[in-house]
């Protein structure tokens, strides 16, 4: 494994940088840099300009737009993307529906969809989890069945995250319910938000904001052809799938930029007239945080350097882990930075506390949810213990 | 319930104001002649500690403790009896208007000053932000003395010169940009500078919010543990799984460690010992406590911890704005720290409770 980089991969990341922080519009960066969330606007105008670059799908088959790149590369891409506060091309399309399809697909399927995925001419959202299959998917309970040439399927979605604006879902339904194993009977069926019996609510998380969604389905048709891979095999399309939803969770790249932007509100504010930054407390605090930080990317080049065959390294686990507690730790920094001000989170106009600590409380709350989704931490630490160390 | 109440203004529902006027809790710690009850601190525990358990955003700590406290302390017997009878009655809300866009957890002020015209005081500057502060019907104000020092001033709400923009907080509550331009303002009390008696009632305010915590913190343990006995995963119910539980049970002991400092602060406060460092100690311990059980009440709910539908985030959220408020627990570990050389050991026991 290298850990310094040639003048090649100086310059590749010279590249990229320039790439980002020219040709993503500032005004959307800035949201990043200012913790607002993009719109459905700013994600579509970001990923087309990536995707004309060839650098919305580059870890794809070259064939349909990958590049080809080695780990290190891609590692130097994301990086320099989160520094740079751009909207990350839609992980639904990108690291999830798409990989599944130019791996399992029909060729009939990868032309329909693939070009369309990575252009984000089709929005696609993830129907995985279900009130009472969280943590335990193979639970799952949405039922599809077999009616002429077509699918019917019933039941409910969860946690749908931008489901509101999505033009297709991909989702996992039991299709043999007698199936001894669980994880044997289920099939991964894609269609549009918008076929008659699909009905969307809402659900307000603790931010004030509406990200996720419950997802009805009542008697919903589905054409055969929009059956992804073989009848009952969909649990390999959905590992292979979170598989995927593993990388790049570590969020290093995100999480510096964060940090950098704790130091300089703690710079900024001060406490009986000497900034945060100088206080021996916050400093050792972002000094630990950020020497963690420089463990886990050195971890994530070590397990990009070792992942062979798409199988992940053990450690990958680790990153998971170990990165949403960073995340979490830099947003309940910049909250105790913002301190008496971090209440004003729905200040209006006549409020003199800044942005920035307006949004420390909600992001901290909302961030609460980086140990829960993609395998909670606790699934993580399972993981670890048991099929890493044999316990 | 408590969703829709907070949704619009005043945040509160103000029948259940009355009913707490009603029940003498608002008038708890003032003395009979001036419409209170004559209880005292351990009585005022026990209603945070309440308001803390069912998460009720009625103002009660903000608008008794913090306010009424300062007025009770300070304030002449002509405003003890105006302001304390109305408070009591439930027919005037006070507030204290003491931060500052940069001043923290200062017991001082300097962005609003006084000045004095004849016998009678002006403010300007800005206050923010101010607990329930466009709702209240009178403030309590600290500003920078001409002279040097921090004075309290008594602000009626429809003073002119006086701008109150509210919004809504974290947690649902409300505080408000407070704007004074030559607002007319009554010393409370004597005058004079008066930072003393605010450290004092910032540290009651913060043994007020430990009770508050300590109620809070014991309905989201509660509403965990119910919630991993009932909810399945994998076939079993989540209390199958030890790690989970270990997990409840570091929650416990949190939360029994925080209830039993934020009971001696109490104490303290009752015989008059120091309340300053007593409410450090437990503004440190209920800080690290608060972020223990609120972190960790949502991540064993999975997914329904973070959404506004369900009650358990909101306790998160309000332990947050505690936490906030007047002073977190790292603001209180330094205060501490700066003394710990000064005394070989701590007796919680010992008279006067130092
Ligand atoms: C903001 C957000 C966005 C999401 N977006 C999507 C999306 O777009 N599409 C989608 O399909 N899903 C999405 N999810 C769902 C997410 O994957 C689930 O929330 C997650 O799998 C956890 O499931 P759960 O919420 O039902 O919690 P549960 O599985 O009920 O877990 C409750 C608690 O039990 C613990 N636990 C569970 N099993 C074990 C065990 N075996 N051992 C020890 N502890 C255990 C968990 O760690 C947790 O602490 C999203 C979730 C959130 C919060």
């Amino acid at each position: 494994m290298q850990l310094q980089l040639s003048p090649e991969m100086q310059a590749f990341r010279e590249e990229m940088r320039t790439f980002f922080t020219t040709q993503v519009p500032k005004e959307i960066r800035d949201k990043g840099a200012n913790r607002h969330h993009p719109t459905k606007d700013d994600f579509v105008t970001t990923q087309r300009i990536l995707n004309a670059a060839g650098l919305a799908v580059p870890h794809w088959p070259v064939e349909y737009g990958g590049r080809d790149w080695t780990p290190l590369q891609r590692h130097i891409y994301r990086e320099e993307m989160q520094l740079a506060h751009v909207p990350e091309p839609l992980a639904f399309n990108t690291s999830m529906i798409g990989p599944v399809l130019a791996q399992f697909g029909s060729q009939e399927q990868k032309d329909r969809f693939l070009a369309k995925t990575a252009n984000l001419d089709i929005w696609w959202c993830q129907g995985f989890s279900e009130p009472d299959a969280g943590s335990d998917l193979a639970g799952l309970r949405t039922v599809a069945v077999q009616d002429g040439d077509e699918w019917v399927v019933n039941g409910q979605k969860t946690w749908t995250t931008m489901g509101q604006h999505a033009d297709w879902i991909f989702c996992l339904a039991r299709t043999d319910p007698t199936a001894e194993k669980k994880q044997r009977g289920i099939s991964m069926l894609v269609f549009p938000m918008d076929t008659p019996g699909v009905t969307l609510r809402p659900i307000e998380l603790l931010d004030g904001g509406f990200e996720v969604n419950e997802v009805f389905f009542e008697d919903v048709r589905v054409p055969s052809e929009n059956l992804i891979g073989e009848v009952n095999k969909g649990w390999d399309q959905a590992k292979f799938l979170l598989g995927n939803e593993r990388v790049g969770i570590a969020r290093v790249g995100g999480t510096k930029g964060m940090l950098a932007l704790a130091k300089e509100l703690a710079r900024e504010t001060t406490y009986n007239g000497r900034p945060l930054l100088e206080d021996p407390r916050y400093a050792s605090r972002i000094a630990e945080i950020e020497n963690e930080l420089v463990a886990l990317e050195l971890t994530a080049l070590r397990v990009v350097a070792n992942s062979a065959d798409g199988k992940p390294h053990p450690a990958s686990s680790v990153l998971k882990l170990k990165g949403s507690v960073l995340q979490q730790e830099v947003t309940e920094l910049i909250v105790d930075i913002a301190g008496p001000l971090s209440v004003a989170s729905f200040a209006e106009e006549g409020s003199d506390v800044p942005d920035w600590a307006r949004v420390s409380a909600p992001e901290y709350l909302n961030y609460r949810k980086v140990s829960i989704y993609g395998g909670s931490n606790e699934v993580q630490r399972v993981i670890i213990s048991g099929t890493i160390l044999g316990l | 319930m408590r969703r829709k109440v907070t949704k619009t203004d005043p945040g509160f529902d103000e029948k259940v104001w009355t009913q707490l006027a009603e029940m003498g809790l608002l008038g708890l710690p003032f003395a009979e002649e001036h419409g209170g009850a004559g209880a005292g601190p351990v009585e005022v525990a026990i209603v945070a500690e309440e308001i803390g358990r069912v998460l009720a955003p009625e103002p009660f700590v903000e608008a008794v403790v913090l306010a009424g406290g300062l007025i009770n302390r300070v304030g002449s017997d002509a405003q003890k009896s105006e302001l304390l009878t109305a408070l009591s009655e439930g027919s005037s809300i006070p507030t204290f208007a003491h931060t500052e866009i940069g001043s923290r957890w200062t017991p001082t002020a300097s962005a609003v000053t006084a000045t004095e015209a004849g016998d009678s005081w002006t403010l300007s500057g800005v206050k923010e932000p101010v607990p329930h502060g466009a709702r209240a019907d009178v403030l309590v104000v600290s500003a920078a003395l001409p002279g040097g020092g921090t004075g309290l001033f008594v602000v009626n709400g429809d003073a002119s010169g006086l701008t109150r923009s509210g919004y809504r907080n974290i947690d649902g509550t409300r505080s408000a940009n407070v704007r004074f331009d030559s607002t007319p303002a009554a010393p409370l009390g004597e005058g004079g500078d008066q930072t003393d008696a605010i450290e004092r009632a910032l540290a009651v305010g913060r043994i007020a919010y430990s009770n508050e915590a300590v109620g809070a913190m014991d309905t989201a343990l509660r509403t965990t543990v119910e919630y991993l006995k009932t909810r399945k995963q994998f076939g079993v119910t989540l209390n199958k799984f030890q790690a989970l539980n270990f997990r409840a049970a570091d929650m416990y002991m949190s939360l029994e460690l925080a209830r039993s400092i934020a009971l001696w602060a109490t104490v303290v406060e009752m015989t008059g010992g120091d309340v300053v460092s007593a409410g450090d100690r437990a503004r440190l311990l209920t800080s690290r406590a608060g972020r223990h059980i609120g972190k960790d009440a949502i991540q064993l709910h999975g997914g329904i911890g973070v959404t506004a539908e369900y009650k358990v985030g909101h306790y998160t959220a309000r332990l947050t704005a505690i936490d906030h408020l007047l002073g977190d627990g790292d603001f209180a570990a330094d205060r501490l720290a700066a003394k710990v050389g000064d005394y070989p050991t701590v007796d919680p026991l010992g008279a006067p409770y130092a």
